[in-house]
């Protein structure tokens, strides 16, 4: 009978099983707070940021050829249109907890949950 | 023609039934619902045709299949975003693979769930890199643990393989 698991196996997959549900747990958290702002990036660069308290619906567009629609509702933001390929960040859930993001890789663009103290502090830095 | 002929030409119809499996892998993942928050990223299950060819064929094979099918995947069913991001999980990943498996301490399982978390680690610094957003780590706890899992699965489906046609198979 050939042997599955060894002793440093079973050792190292326990260990590792470990660290990673505790990350897991740790961030789970302390990233789980509801948000405050939406911070909009187009290919990297600062584009709009917006509060998710206010209903909204808010045409993202870095040039004339590419566009996304981000509606807000209920402090969730969603991203209901985009005249990308693929259309995965539509299908995407929507966001409203602190570091969630919904990302359109083709037009290159970010949605981002902050508290509204880091949302400040980096559309100055940027 | 002899025996190097012969063998030539056994391994490279294997190596070819290889790489149509892998893509075949690649289509089931793109047709699998399963969205880690960032498009283009996928769930690894190519990884299991790595891991036979590293312990059936060799190092050399093993990585050319995974880099030709990563290619061939992209243009068949997915875009140059998901090329990047294979590329990068697949290759970290199978380095990682092949020192593990050079130390001779460890058995496919394990060295195979190291390959599915590496993998998504790869393709997660990749990601961070096209969007410029260091933030989207804020993905890598829930995809470390999806490595493990699909990993793991695969681990102990390959060794299955590997103990069952494993002299088959390859060489
Ligand atoms: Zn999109």
């Amino acid at each position: 009978m050939k042997k599955r698991f060894g002793k440093t196996d079973i050792l190292v997959l326990a260990i590792v099983f470990a660290v990673l549900s505790g990350i897991w747990i740790f961030t789970s958290f302390i990233i789980k707070e509801e948000g405050a702002d939406v911070v909009i990036t187009i290919d990297g660069e600062f584009y709009k940021q917006v509060s998710l308290r206010e209903d909204q619906e808010i045409k993202i567009s870095g040039d004339e050829t590419a566009a996304n629609i981000l509606k807000i509702q209920d402090g969730k933001a969603d991203m209901v249109e985009a005249d990308c390929p693929d259309k995965l960040c539509v299908h995407q859930k929507s966001i409203s907890k602190n570091g969630e993001t919904i990302v359109c890789l083709p037009n290159k663009v970010v949605v981002e949950v902050k508290s509204g103290e880091d949302a400040e502090y980096d559309s100055v830095a940027r | 023609m002899g025996w190097q002929g012969k063998y030539m030409k056994r391994n490279t119809a294997y190596l070819g039934m290889f790489l149509a499996l892998a893509l075949i892998c690649s289509y089931v993942e793109s047709l699998i619902p399963f969205y880690f928050g960032i498009p283009g990223v996928k769930l690894g299950l190519t990884n299991i045709v790595v891991v036979l060819l590293l312990y059936t064929s060799g190092a050399k094979e093993a990585l050319a299949i995974s880099v030709l099918r990563i290619f061939l995947a992209g243009f068949l069913f997915g875009n140059p975003f998901s090329i990047l991001y294979s590329l990068s999980g697949g290759i970290l990943s199978f380095l990682i693979m092949y020192a593990l498996k050079r130390t001779g301490k460890l058995k496919v399982v394990t060295v195979s769930t190291a390959g599915g978390i590496t993998h998504n680690i790869g393709q997660l610094i990749m990601a961070a890199f096209v969007v410029e957003n260091a933030n989207i780590m804020y993905y890598l706890p829930v995809l470390l643990i999806a490595g493990f899992v699909t990993g793991f699965l695969i681990g102990i489906l390959s060794q299955e393989m590997i103990f069952r046609i494993g002299d088959r198979i390859g060489r």
